[in-house]
């Protein structure tokens, strides 16, 4: 039996394991879980997910959540190409160091812009407040220039002279306010020239197939019925209001 | 590989990932030595510093000239570059797996939700000078608890630690985070009796370390309760 992954590439996350597994050419059933329609919260899923959250793989009996676990995971089993976590201790310590800074250095900023500037106003019917917008955007930029400056310093990648999975889950994040409209990349030659580097080493075809539904959320979320995002509410309010 | 410089580590034994680091050093009896960071007088922002770690966070570590932050990616080196045993981070990937989901998990759990009301009920009231905002507090103790319940119902379940039978560098990361809190005089597991049991649990296991390590909490405990 294939690898199942429970996928929903609106998420981060997920796209990050599904890029992961297709340039790897790793055998897998993809499982769609429509976050937005609260898929996640049915009986089924939650026997695969306690946590009832998206990516979360099944191999045979064995089920796993967190990408960045499901990412280590894969690179083990199916033996891929050393330079994703390189089994050079240090190297390997670069890219751990950056995928446990990203949690709470990138993804929170990246996800809250998204839901500030698309999911928010679609559920309660009103912009967000333009300091919150402008605070969350600063906290964007902050990471970003962390990216820029520890990071990647004058690397052509985060871990060396080759992509990683460090790389692979920074990239991901970073083109999540892309899909709500703000151009992170607008001013930031250093940013951009990375995220070509990563986007020719993942292949372009394959970039733009996992990028296509969050790049076309502006159309999506105007098109979405505002009552299907009302079970968020409660999470939206204590989180970002 | 003559002169090799000693492990240093830049820690401030009030922070949580800190005393993981420390306690791991100290439990493994890997040689090192201590530089202390003190981030209530601002010496993670001195010049000197801030080159070490542009992010002016604790714990840094430094291993010959190689400078890693990042608590768990500092464990996991440290597990594997000085051999400690394999139970701590197995090497086997179904076992690593579910190590790294909870070190993953922790990020954005355990670690915000119960740094939340330790900053809550000690540090911003000595910052400002005000009492805590019991709403604000009502709110934070409603979400741990929401965390707690989690760590207990997905992580620990039946096992008698949270990624299996032996302890990990999960159970070292989650403990020294569910500590913090006691700083304020406040015990998280009081009515929680399944992770109290296996937070003694994982203290047994790590022995003298752990006190070691929370000297610095416990007293501040102290303080707190004297003053209730």
């Amino acid at each position: 039996m294939p690898l199942e992954l429970y996928l929903d590439l609106f998420s981060q996350p997920c796209r990050s394991v599904y890029i992961f597994a297709k340039k790897n050419n790793i055998p897998f059933d993809f499982k769609q879980i429509s976050l937005l329609e609260g898929e996640q919260y049915g009986e089924d899923f939650g026997k695969i997910n306690m946590m009832r959250k998206a990516p979360a793989i099944r191999d045979g009996d064995f089920t796993l959540a967190e990408s960045i676990a499901i990412l280590i995971y894969m690179v083990e089993k199916f033996h891929t190409p050393d330079h994703w976590y390189p089994s050079d201790l240090q190297k390997r310590a670069r890219v751990n160091e950056y995928l446990s800074w990203q949690h709470t250095g990138v993804r929170i900023h990246g996800s809250k812009i998204f839901w500030l500037k698309l999911l928010i106003p679609k559920a309660l019917g009103t912009e967000v407040p333009k300091e919150k917008m402008d605070s969350a955007l600063e906290d964007l930029d902050g990471s970003l220039k962390l990216i820029e400056e520890k990071f990647l310093q004058d690397r052509p990648f985060i871990a060396g002279e080759q992509i990683s999975l460090a790389d692979l889950v920074a990239i991901v994040e970073i083109m999540q306010p892309v899909g709500a409209g703000v151009d992170v990349f607008a001013g930031r030659p250093k940013l951009s020239a990375w995220r070509d580097r990563v986007k020719a080493e993942i292949g372009k075809e394959l970039f733009e197939e996992a990028h296509e539904r969050i790049l076309g959320a502006q159309e999506m979320v105007k098109a979405l019925d505002a009552s299907k995002l009302q079970v968020f509410k409660p999470r939206i309010l204590k989180l970002f209001l | 590989m003559a002169d090799k410089k000693p492990l240093e580590v830049y820690l401030d034994m009030l922070s949580q990932p800190c005393r993981a680091v420390y306690i791991f050093l100290h439990h493994n009896k890997i040689p090192h030595t201590v530089k202390t960071v003190a981030l209530r007088k601002g010496e993670n922002k001195t010049p000197e510093f801030t080159k070490l770690n542009p992010m002016q966070k604790v714990p840094v570590m430094v291993d010959n000239g190689f400078v890693l932050t990042e608590s768990d990616a500092i464990l996991k080196y440290l597990a594997t570059n000085y051999n400690a045993p394999e139970h701590w981070y197995p090497r086997q990937p179904e076992r690593r797996a579910r190590v790294d989901e909870y070190t993953a998990w922790h990020h954005t759990n355990t670690r915000p939700h119960a740094a939340k009301v330790f900053i809550m009920e000690v540090l911003l009231p000595r910052m400002t000078g005000q009492p805590t905002d019991p709403a604000k507090l009502e709110r934070a103790l409603s979400e741990l608890d929401e965390t707690l319940e989690k760590l207990e119902s997905m992580f620990l379940k039946r096992q008698p630690f949270l990624c299996g039978d032996d302890v990990t560098l999960a159970d070292l990361l989650a403990t020294c985070e569910l500590m913090q809190p006691l700083g304020g005089g406040r015990d998280i597991l009081k009515e929680r009796p399944k992770l109290a049991t296996w937070r003694s649990r994982v203290q047994s296991a790590l022995k003298d370390s752990f006190d070691e390590a929370h000297a610095v909490l416990y007293r501040l405990r102290d303080k707190s309760r004297a003053k209730l």
